[in-house]
C-alpha cells in the first residue's frame, strides 16, 4: 500500500524536476570547483551561493504552495517558520564559534558577554550537538503550525481572518525577537559564523556543498508534495479550498486536513530557513518581517499556485529581478514588485506555468491535423460565451458557498 | 407523538431563531426506515433550515434530534454525523469542479476518512467496480474523466446524487433534485429516489408537484416553521389551509 503512494508520487512531470534538481546539486558546485577561474563553464562562488540562496526561497514558496495553492489557506506568516527554522541553524552556529569570538568566551555567544549574561539560557542548551539543532529546525516551526493551526482551525478561522491572524502571529515574532532579553542577539540577530560540521563556511566546498544539500532538500520536498497532492487527501484538500463546507457533509474533518498540510508546509519552510542562514551568514529579526511574508505570495502567484513547478520558478525569477533591480535601480525594486503583482493578478490568474500552458494549447489548436473531440469542445466553449483557453488546465478555484 | 424508537430520524419541538425570526417553529418530523417522505412548502418555510440543523450546521434552540432512534444530533458536528450516515444534497447542486466526476466519487465513497488511511489510499478492485456501479447508475459512465464543471447542470445534480450514494448513507437529505432538469431527466430522477428508497431512509424537499406526485409517498407540507399538513399528496393538495397559503386557489 505505501509502496503504490511512494509510486504515485513520482509522476511524469515530478520525476523531471527531481532529476533536474539533482543533476544541478551536483553539476554546479562542480562547475565551481572542477573548471578554473577564467575557463568557459566555471560558475563563480558567489554564484553558487546566490542560486542556492534562490533555491531556499523556492522551497519555501512550495511550502505556501501546499497551503494556499492546494488547500485554499492563504498564510501571510510563512517567513516566520522560515526565520524559526533559520534561528534553529544559527543557533548550532553560533556554538560552533566556541572561543574565537572577540570576547573569546568558549560556551557563551559575544552578544551574550556584551549583556553581561553569565551562563547560557536553558533554550541554548544542546545548540552545540547537530543533531539537537536538526531535530529542532523541525520540531520548532512544525509544532507552532500545529497548536496555531490546531486553534486557528478548529474556530473555522478562513479567508481574509486567517491571513490576517498569520500576518499578526510573524509580526509577534518579530517584536519578541528584536528584544535583547529574549536572548537570541536582539537587534543584529546572530552572525559572525564559523563553522558548520567542522568546515569552514566561507570555504567553496563548504558552500558547494551547501548548494547541493539545498538542491537535495527542494527535490525532497517535491516528492514530498507530489506525494501528498496525488494522493487521496490531495484530492480532498483540492476540495476543502473549492468547497469547505461540501467537504464537511462528505464526512472530512476539514480542520485535519488543513491542520496536516499546514503542520507539513511549516516544516518544510523551516528546513529551508535552515539552509538559508550559512549562505547568507545572518539571520536577524528582519526575516519576521510581515512584508517577507507577503513576497512568499507573489513568488507564488508569479509562478502559478496550484502547481508543483510553479512557486519554484516563480521564487528564481522574481528574486533574479530583485537581485538585478535592488543592484541597479535600488529605488524601483517595490513598484516593479507592486507592479508585478497587479499584473499577474490581472492578466495571469495561473501565473507563469499556466501561460505556458494556454500557449501551448493554443500553438496545437494552430495544428492542421487537430483531434476532433477538442474541436467540438472548443466551439462548444464558444457557443457558451466562454473562452476556450479557460477550458485548458483546471478551472479558477471558487468560493465556498 | 411515538417513541423515537424504531425511527430513522425523529425531530421533536424543534425550534430556532435568527435574530428574533422563528425560522423554526416548534416542528415535529418522523422518517421511518427504508421510508421516502417528501416535503413541499413556499420560501421561507424552514426546509433547509430543517435540513441544516439534522446536519449539524446549525443547533436547534429547543427541540430533540434522534437518528437511527438513539443518537442525539445536536451534540455533533457536520463529519461526525456525515459519518453516521447522512448524506446531503443541496439545493444548488455542489460539486467539486476543478476535480474529475471520476474523482468525485472517490471521495465521496465510504471509506475511513482519516488523515493517514487517506494520504495513503489506494482504490481497490471492489472501491472501482462500485464507483463504476454508481457511474452507471447516474449516467455518467461516459463522463467520469470529464472535469466536473464541465457538465451540465442536471448532470450536476445526478452525479451529486452519485456521490450521496458512494456515501452508502443510511439517510438521505435531497434538497431540490430536479431544478434545472427537464422532464425526462426529472422523470428518471424520480425513477432513481424510489429505488433507492427501497433499501435506505430518504427525505426530499421539492417545489415541483408533478416530481412530487411521480415519487407517490407521504408528503409533509410545512410554512413559518411548522408542519401545516400531512399525508398523502392528494389528501394535502386538498387541504384548504394548504391551498390558500401555499398552492394558491
Amino acid at each position: 500500500m505505501i509502496t503504490q503512494a511512494l509510486l504515485r508520487a513520482l509522476d511524469k512531470k515530478a520525476l523531471w524536476l527531481v532529476a533536474i534538481l539533482v543533476a544541478l546539486a551536483i553539476a554546479v558546485p562542480a562547475a565551481n570547483l572542477m573548471i578554473p577561474p577564467g575557463q568557459p563553464g566555471h560558475v563563480p562562488i558567489y554564484v553558487v551561493t546566490l542560486f542556492g540562496k534562490y533555491l531556499t526561497y523556492a522551497m519555501l514558496a512550495l511550502a505556501l504552495d501546499l497551503v494556499w495553492g492546494y488547500c485554499g489557506i492563504l498564510s501571510l506568516g510563512h517567513g516566520a517558520f522560515f526565520a524559526l527554522g533559520g534561528y534553529a541553524m544559527g543557533m548550532y552556529l553560533m556554538r560552533q564559534i566556541g572561543d574565537r569570538g572577540v570576547y573569546a568566551n568558549p560556551v557563551l555567544p559575544d552578544f551574550m558577554v556584551f549583556l553581561n549574561w553569565k551562563e547560557l539560557p536553558w533554550y541554548w542548551m544542546g545548540f552545540d550537538q547537530f543533531w539537537f539543532a536538526a531535530l529542532m529546525i523541525v520540531l520548532v516551526p512544525g509544532l507552532l503550525a500545529f497548536v496555531f493551526g490546531f486553534f486557528a482551525f478548529r474556530s473555522r478561522v478562513t479567508g481574509v481572518y486567517l491571513s490576517i491572524i498569520t500576518q499578526a502571529m510573524t509580526f509577534a515574532l518579530l517584536l519578541a525577537f528584536f528584544r535583547n532579553d529574549m536572548g537570541f542577539g536582539g537587534n543584529n540577530g546572530l552572525t559572525d559564523f564559523k563553522d558548520i560540521l567542522g568546515q569552514p563556511v566561507q570555504a567553496a566546498t563548504t558552500r558547494g556543498a551547501l548548494f547541493a544539500a539545498t538542491a537535495v532538500a527542494l527535490a525532497l520536498s517535491v516528492f514530498v508534495c507530489s506525494m501528498i497532492v496525488n494522493s487521496k487527501l490531495g484530492k480532498v484538500m483540492i476540495a476543502v479550498r473549492d468547497a469547505e463546507s461540501r467537504t464537511r457533509f462528505l464526512g472530512y474533518r476539514v480542520e485535519y486536513v488543513k491542520l496536516f498540510a499546514f503542520t507539513v508546509s511549516a516544516v518544510m519552510a523551516g528546513v529551508a530557513g535552515a539552509l538559508y542562514v550559512p549562505q547568507v551568514g545572518i539571520i536577524n529579526p528582519g526575516e519576521f518581517e510581515p512584508a517577507n511574508s507577503i513576497e512568499i505570495v507573489i513568488w507564488t502567484a508569479v509562478g502559478g499556485r496550484g502547481t508543483i513547478v510553479g512557486p519554484i520558478i516563480g521564487a528564481v525569477v522574481v528574486n533574479m529581478g530583485k537581485s538585478y533591480f535592488t543592484g541597479a535601480l535600488p529605488e524601483f525594486w517595490l513598484y516593479a514588485l507592486g507592479a508585478l503583482f497587479v499584473f499577474v493578478t490581472l492578466f495571469l490568474p495561473k501565473g507563469i506555468v499556466g501561460l505556458l500552458g494556454q500557449w501551448r494549447a493554443v500553438s496545437r489548436r494552430h495544428e492542421p491535423a487537430r483531434p476532433a473531440a477538442g474541436e467540438a469542445q472548443a466551439s462548444d466553449a464558444e457557443e457558451r460565451g466562454e473562452d476556450p483557453t479557460t477550458l485548458i488546465g483546471d478551472p479558477q478555484p471558487k468560493p465556498a458557498e | 407523538m411515538i417513541n423515537a424508537q424504531d425511527t430513522m430520524l425523529y425531530l421533536d419541538g424543534v425550534s430556532v431563531a435568527f435574530d428574533g425570526f422563528k425560522a423554526l417553529n416548534n416542528l415535529s418530523i418522523i422518517v421511518r426506515p427504508a421510508e421516502m417522505l417528501a416535503i413541499i412548502g413556499p420560501n421561507g418555510a424552514g426546509k433547509t433550515t430543517m435540513m441544516d440543523i439534522i446536519t449539524g450546521k446549525t443547533r436547534p434552540d429547543a427541540g430533540e434530534v434522534y437518528f437511527d432512534g438513539r443518537t442525539d444530533l445536536t451534540r455533533l458536528d457536520e463529519a461526525a454525523i456525515a459519518n453516521l450516515g447522512i448524506g446531503r444534497k443541496f439545493q444548488k447542486p455542489t460539486v467539486f469542479e476543478s476535480q474529475t466526476v471520476w474523482d468525485n466519487l472517490e471521495m465521496a465513497l465510504k471509506k475511513p476518512r482519516g488523515i493517514v488511511r487517506t494520504l495513503f489510499y489506494v482504490a481497490g478492485d471492489e472501491d472501482i467496480a462500485r464507483i463504476e456501479e454508481i457511474l452507471e447508475t447516474v449516467r455518467l459512465t461516459d463522463r467520469k474523466e470529464d472535469l466536473a464543471a464541465d457538465l451540465s447542470h442536471g448532470q450536476k445534480q445526478w452525479l451529486e446524487i452519485g456521490m450521496l450514494l458512494a456515501q452508502d448513507p443510511k439517510l438521505l437529505l435531497v434538497d431540490e433534485p430536479v431544478a434545472g432538469m427537464t422532464d425526462a431527466e426529472t422523470g428518471e430522477t424520480a425513477r432513481l429516489l424510489t429505488e433507492i428508497a427501497r433499501t435506505r431512509s430518504v427525505v426530499v424537499v421539492e417545489h415541483d408537484m408533478s416530481f412530487v406526485r411521480d415519487l407517490a409517498t407521504r408528503v409533509v407540507c410545512l410554512a413559518e416553521g411548522s408542519v401545516l399538513a400531512e399525508g398523502s399528496l392528494e389528501q394535502v393538495s386538498a387541504n384548504p389551509i394548504v391551498i390558500e397559503r401555499y398552492l394558491g386557489r
